[in-house]
C-alpha cells in the first residue's frame, strides 16, 4: 500500500467533555493519533465509546475541550468559527451515515456544491462534479434527484461531494451504516479506489468490513484507543479452508 | 473433495472431468484456487469403483482419466436426490475458545483481554482476504455469494469477540 507519507493529521492528548462535576462525561478521553498521508485508518468500537465525536473534533465540526490537533501542519485546535468553516469547506471532506444530501439538488447540484461555495467558477465546478460522479460509477444518474437514487447511490454521491474540492483527508461516520450488503461492497470497492489513488481517509465505524479493508484498524473503548492492528501484509493463506474445503 | 459434490456436478449431463472442474471454478472462484486439480480425478475413480458413476472412453481417444466420460449410475442418481434433501449445516466450534478464555482467567495464566485481541486480530486478517476477493468478483456472481457468506459469518464471530471483551473487561479490573 501507499501509506508511506509524512502525518498528515495528528492528535495530542485530545479531549472533549460534556458537562461538569457528576454529570460529566469524557466523550475523548486523551487521543493520541496520527495519520499519515495516503492513508486508510478505522476506529472501531461500540455506540458510545466517542468515535463520531472523535471524527468531529479531527474535522473541525466541534472544537476539543484541550489537547492539540495539526492538519497539514498547522495547529487547528484554537480556530475561530469562520477558519473552521474554511477548513471544513476546503480541507476536510465528509461522509455521514444518513448521506446528508440536499433533497431539492440534483445528485450532480449536490458534488457541485461545495466548489461553488469556495468559489470556484460554476464551469469548473460542474465540471468537476461530472468527472467525480463518473468515478464513483454514477455518471448517468447526474440529473437524478436524492429520492430517485438507491441508498448506495445516494452514498457514492456524497463521497463524490466530499472530494470536490480536493481535500487533504476524507473523513467518514458510519458510511455503510444504512447500507445492504451490495450497497456496501459499491462503497468498499469505492474507498479502495480512492486508497489507490492516494487519498487520506479516516473511518469510524462499527461495520468490521470497513475496518478489515484499511490499512491499520484502532479500538476505541470509553473514549480512548485501547487496540491497534496493522492489516497490511501476508495473507491469511487459502479462502479455501475459510469456506471448508480441504486445502 | 467431498463425493457428493462431484456427483452433483454430474447431474446436469455426462461430462468430462475439465468440464466438471470448469463448473467447479466457476461456482467458486477465488475459493477455489488452492484446489488440486487432480482431486476430481481421484474423486471421479473412487465414485466409480462404488458404482455410482460409469466412464466411457471418448471417441478415438487414448483412455486417460482425463479423456473420460463420466455418466451418474442409477444409484449415483439415487444418492444425489438424498443429499439434496439431506439436512446438513457446518456446526461452530465456539466451546474451545470460550473455554480457553474461562482457563487462561480461572487460572491467572493469561489475560482473556489479550487472547481476545489477538484472536480479533487474526480475524481482521481474514475478513481482510475474503473482503478483498469479494471486491474483485463481479456483482452477483456465484463464487460473490460464497465469499459473501465466509464475510458474513466472519463478521458474527467478531461480533462474539466484542461479547467476550465486554464480558471479560471487568473481571480483569477485580483482580
Amino acid at each position: 500500500m501507499n501509506e508511506t507519507g509524512a502525518p498528515i493529521l495528528g492528535a495530542r492528548a485530545l479531549r472533549k467533555e460534556y458537562g461538569r462535576e457528576a454529570g460529566l462525561v469524557r466523550a475523548v478521553d486523551g487521543v493520541d493519533l496520527d495519520v499519515a498521508a495516503g492513508e486508510t485508518l478505522a476506529v472501531m468500537g461500540p455506540s458510545g465509546c466517542g468515535k463520531s465525536t472523535l471524527l468531529h473534533l479531527l474535522g473541525g465540526l466541534d472544537r476539543p475541550t484541550s489537547g492539540e490537533l495539526v492538519l497539514a501542519g498547522q495547529r487547528i485546535d484554537h480556530l475561530g468559527e469562520r477558519a473552521l468553516a474554511r477548513l471544513r469547506l476546503g480541507t476536510v471532506g465528509f461522509v455521514f451515515q444518513a448521506f446528508h444530501l440536499m433533497d431539492e439538488l440534483t445528485a450532480a447540484e449536490n458534488v457541485e456544491l461545495p466548489a461553488l461555495l469556495a468559489g470556484v467558477s460554476p464551469r469548473r465546478a460542474r465540471r468537476r462534479a461530472t468527472d467525480l460522479l463518473e468515478h464513483v460509477g454514477l455518471a448517468d444518474r447526474a440529473r437524478f434527484l436524492p429520492s430517485a437514487l438507491s441508498g448506495g447511490q445516494r452514498q457514492r454521491v456524497a463521497v463524490a461531494r466530499a472530494l470536490a474540492n480536493e481535500p487533504l483527508i476524507v473523513l467518514a461516520d458510519e458510511p455503510t451504516g444504512n447500507l445492504d450488503s451490495e450497497a456496501t461492497l459499491d462503497v468498499l470497492r469505492l474507498f479502495d479506489s480512492l486508497h489507490t489513488a492516494g487519498q487520506t481517509l479516516v473511518v469510524v465505524t462499527h461495520d468490521a468490513r470497513i475496518a478489515a479493508t484499511a490499512d491499520r484498524m484502532i479500538s476505541m473503548r470509553d473514549g480512548a484507543f485501547v487496540d491497534e492492528t496493522r492489516l497490511t501484509g501476508g495473507s491469511t493463506g487459502s479462502l479455501g479452508t475459510l469456506a471448508g474445503l480441504e486445502g | 473433495m467431498q463425493q457428493e459434490v462431484v456427483l452433483a456436478l454430474l447431474a446436469k449431463e455426462p461430462s468430462h472431468g475439465y468440464q466438471l472442474r470448469a463448473r467447479l471454478r466457476e461456482a467458486l472462484g477465488p475459493v477455489g484456487d488452492a484446489m488440486n486439480a487432480g482431486q476430481i480425478y481421484v474423486t471421479l475413480t473412487r465414485l466409480e469403483k462404488a458404482g455410482l458413476v460409469a466412464s466411457e472412453p471418448s471417441a478415438g481417444l487414448a483412455d486417460r482419466p482425463d479423456r473420460k466420460v463420466y455418466a451418474l449410475t442409477p444409484a449415483g442418481q439415487q444418492r444425489v436426490a438424498d443429499w439434496l434433501t439431506e439436512v446438513s449445516w457446518p456446526r461452530p466450534d465456539l466451546a474451545e475458545f470460550h473455554l480457553k478464555l474461562v482457563a487462561a482467567a480461572a487460572a491467572g495464566l493469561a489475560d482473556p483481554i489479550a487472547i481476545v485481541d489477538t484472536q480479533r486480530r487474526e480475524l481482521l486478517r481474514r475478513l481482510r482476504d475474503a473482503q478483498r476477493a469479494a471486491m474483485a468478483e463481479p456483482d452477483r456472481s456465484a463464487a460473490g455469494l460464497l465469499l459473501e457468506g465466509i464475510v458474513l459469518r466472519l463478521q458474527a464471530d467478531l461480533r462474539w469477540l466484542e461479547a467476550c471483551e465486554r464480558t471479560w473487561t471487568p473481571r480483569r479490573d477485580q483482580s
